[in-house]
């Protein structure tokens, strides 16, 4: 028997999750900051840090997008056991996780009403190593300035856009549609 | 230091033990328990069950005696606790035509298969103290019963439909909205309607239906039905393939008949408002059908006459005992803060102005 | 308390805990745009901060040192009952020192000391939308933030200064933030609007039976609204604390006897008596 869609899931989820959404709540209100967030042992391809940010934030209310590699039974059946998510196609979906080319093209999804910008997809991308700093970001989260690492440009009309999350391991940076891009 | 109000622990747990101790009254008085308000306060029980939205009776009279009888308090804790319990399934619709009737009349029929039955009402009553009550008496004889009718008791309005002289209401397999789990959000459906309707404030909801007979969006109602009784609970169980009965719920109806739609290319119809209530609540289930039908303006082609009755979003913003009561009581917290902001704004303005008197003279 | 070992970690359930996550994290990615969520009912009563309750809740961790005001003060009994609350269902520290507290939840005040990274601002808001009182409608008003049309708003403070000199709002004072969204700040005294803009500190505001959460990322802009000839001025009573001698802090009024007695203090109580120790 396959054990692993069972294991690797909080084992105190009440206070993990706590912890890990607090590292999620620091990075979207301080965007191009990397914070630590652990806890999750999820199946490969899937990052410890998207691991954590599913179990923390996934339930069967929240459909979830898996693009590219990850899309892969083990993966798939992690997040079912553990978080009961529908699965979806992108227009669907309130997570999206995956590769920067892999969720490409992002007008795909969801960017929410001029009535209700909140109903836009977050995405979860993930990353093999971070490179170094090519943009400029400005706004709220952000003292002045600070450059980080983007791997690309996202449809954005504010107040409507999409709220990115970008992943490296065990950590995350914020990329909320507040920011303002320019690209080194 | 001197500052107004010192709150702290202690005077809260003061204030908490004055209460536990008002609440148990005079000790030699015996205490009443839990199953003598169930039996005994029937109708405040159906009610803190109705707008609590808990089928309980032994929790409702529970929260009753905590609540000092005060219903509202007593309906807050219910709804308390009810947040907290885990969602194990969803029932499947009851079906209040397969009741088992205690109670039913019709205004628009003298009579009907399955008859009228007046069952336990207060209506014929005439409303004098009874002072034998107070002397503790034995229990009242046993009321007659006649034997058990096997004979169905069809929807009134069914007669209505079979002739095509009321509107369809159409069956729906769709899962209703669930304003407990979800943000009220405007324009609602009419499922989301009655959800709130039938957990809403009896007193509101009657004066709300009470102004559409007195003219703000009159729509003539006719108490087509008024039943109560008991429906089988049924939850399917995946596993098994079929459903289950899980428990019976007493549940009061109200379909209304109101004045009909129609126009050049269509034939009249009488239209209908809708009440469906927990436990024995009838004024309530009438109440919510009349506000029901004049909350659908709308949806037939009625005008808006400004009445609060049509009114949804002042209707189902302002229908909760709970919320209402909340926010009405807050204003006794402090507002030391806000009050004094205003304070210096008032003696700025004023000063504002003398000077400009002064000016001026 | 046995009586609460039933309940999870921080009362709420953890599926009620994600929703309001959820919402959270599109507060802070909106600044100022109020996010609807399913607030839930809460063991104390709506307007008694039950918003503010659900948004603690959520953020709580295990290692979080709390601080709860009501009116800037640490022993208001509603400060008392909530803080109570989080020590009962989360075993969580509490402080009264705002400098110690990572997360502090308030109604109608911001404290007095500096706010510094990484602390959490919990406002208690009883009326989130800011055009509620000009319109109140929620179809309507829902419709005026989509369209950035705030015209009601400048024509009520415009007509307040025609009629009494200067805009007539002494608390819960409009603001705009980031230039586009106008939000309630809740209804802290407009004296403490500036400390509102450029904070290094997370704001986040919970109106539980309104059924909206918002916030405000640390460094974010934030105006309160005013016009060119009528600019705001954050205003206090013109007085020192007659108990530390502060000139600089949010003053309560003390009726003192029936002569027209008064004395001022400072409404940040632990802010006063820091001062107190300062001094001695």
């Amino acid at each position: 028997m396959n054990m692993q869609p069972i294991s690797g899931g909080f084992s105190n989820a009440p206070l993990q999750s706590a912890t890990a959404f607090r590292a999620v709540l620091q990075a979207m209100s301080r965007p191009g900051l990397w914070q630590a967030i652990d806890g999750a042992a999820p199946p490969a391809p899937l990052s410890q840090a998207s691991g954590a940010l599913i179990l923390t934030l996934a339930d069967p209310n929240t459909p979830v997008h898996l693009a590219g590699t990850l899309d892969c039974d083990a993966v798939r059946g992690w997040i079912t056991f553990h978080t009961g998510a529908p699965l979806v196609a992108a227009q669907d979906a309130d997570f999206a996780v995956g590769a920067w080319d892999d969720l490409q093209p992002l007008d795909r999804f969801a960017i929410g009403t001029p009535e209700y910008p909140d109903r836009a997809a977050t995405l979860i991308i993930e990353l093999d190593g971070v490179p170094a700093a090519n943009a400029r970001l400005t706004g709220p989260g952000i003292d002045g300035e600070i450059t980080a690492f983007c791997p690309g440009d996202r449809p954005t009309a504010f107040p409507l856009g999409l709220d990115l999350i970008l992943t490296d391991g065990a950590r995350i940076m914020g990329l909320p549609r507040s920011t303002g891009l320019e690209f080194l | 230091m001197y500052v107004a109000v010192k709150g702290g622990e202690r005077a809260i747990e003061n204030a908490h033990a004055w209460l536990a101790e008002e609440r148990r009254g005079d000790p030699t008085v015996s205490e009443l328990s839990i199953a003598q308000i169930r039996e005994q306060m029937t109708l405040a029980v159906n009610r803190v069950m109705a707008e609590g939205s808990l089928y309980d009776p032994d929790l409702a009279a529970l929260a009753i005696k905590q609540a000092r009888g005060d219903l509202i308090e007593a309906i807050f804790l219910i709804r308390a606790y009810r947040t907290t319990l885990p969602r194990l399934a969803g029932s499947n619709p009851v079906d209040t035509g397969a009741m088992v009737v205690s109670r039913r009349v019709s205004a628009t029929f003298k009579d009907a298969p399955g008859g009228q039955i007046l069952g336990p009402t207060f209506d014929y009553t005439h409303r004098l103290l009874d002072f034998a009550l107070m002397a503790e008496g034995e229990a009242p004889p046993a009321a007659p019963t006649a034997p058990a009718d096997p004979v169905a008791v069809p929807h009134i309005l069914g007669f209505l439909d079979r002739d095509g002289l009321i509107e369809a209401a159409t069956p729906s397999d769709l899962t209703p909205p669930d304003l407990t789990r979800e943000p009220l959000e405007l324009p609602a459906d009419r499922a989301l309607r009655l959800q709130s309707l039938t957990r809403g404030d009896e007193g509101f909801v009657l004066g709300l239906a009470y102004s559409t007979q007195r003219g703000y969006a009159r729509n003539h109602a006719f108490v087509g039905e008024l039943r109560i009784g008991t429906v089988a609970v049924e939850v399917d169980i995946p596993e098994l393939g079929f459903a289950v009965e899980i428990g019976e719920i007493e549940l009061t109806e109200c379909e209304t008949v109101n004045q009909f739609k129609g126009s050049k290319t269509e034939p009249a119809q009488f239209t209908r408002g809708y009440g469906l209530t927990f436990g024995q609540t009838e004024r309530k289930a009438i109440s919510m059908a009349l506000v029901d039908r004049a909350l659908r303006w709308r949806e037939l082609g009625e005008d808006f006459t400004g009445a609060p009755a049509q009114d949804e979003e002042f209707v189902l913003s302002h229908c909760d005992n709970i919320q209402a009561t909340g926010f009405l009581e807050h204003i006794k917290l402090p507002h030391y803060v806000d009050f004094q902001a205003e304070l210096e704004l008032i003696r700025s303005v004023r000063a504002a102005a003398f000077s400009q008197m002064e000016a001026a003279e | 308390m046995t009586a609460m070992d039933a309940y999870n970690f921080a009362y709420l359930d953890e599926e009620t805990k994600r929703m309001i996550r959820r919402a959270l994290l599109k507060a802070v990615a909106i600044p100022g745009y109020q996010v609807p969520f399913a607030s839930r009912e809460m063991p104390m009563p709506y307007g008694w901060g039950t918003g503010g309750v659900q948004v603690t809740a959520a953020c709580l961790m295990a290692d979080d040192v709390l601080k709860v005001i009501d009116q800037g003060a640490d022993d208001t009994t509603n400060a008392v009952s909530i803080r109570r609350f989080f020590q009962r269902t989360a075993d969580v520290a509490v402080t009264e020192e705002t400098e110690a507290a990572t997360i502090i939840q308030t109604r109608h005040r911001i404290p007095e000391a500096a706010l510094r990274e990484g602390q959490i601002m919990v406002f208690q808001v009883p009326i989130p939308e800011p055009l509620r009182f000009l319109e109140p409608r929620e179809t309507e008003t829902r419709r005026m933030h989509a369209l950035a049309d705030y015209g009601l708003m400048q024509v009520k403070l415009y007509e307040d200064i025609a009629r009494h000199g200067e805009i007539a709002t002494a608390y819960a004072y409009p603001v705009r933030v980031e230039g586009r969204y106008v939000m309630d700040p809740s209804p802290i005294p407009k004296f403490d609007n500036p400390k509102l803009n450029d904070s290094p500190a997370l704001m986040l505001f919970g109106a539980g039976r309104e059924q909206r959460i918002y916030a405000l990322p640390p460094y974010t802009q934030v105006e309160s609204l005013d016009f060119d000839d009528h600019p705001f001025v954050a205003s206090k009573a013109d007085h020192a604390c007659d108990i530390c001698g502060a000139t600089e802090s949010y003053l309560d009024e003390v009726i003192t006897d029936d002569q027209g007695g008064r004395m001022f203090v400072c409404s940040d109580t632990a802010f006063c008596r820091s001062r107190q120790g300062d001094a001695a």
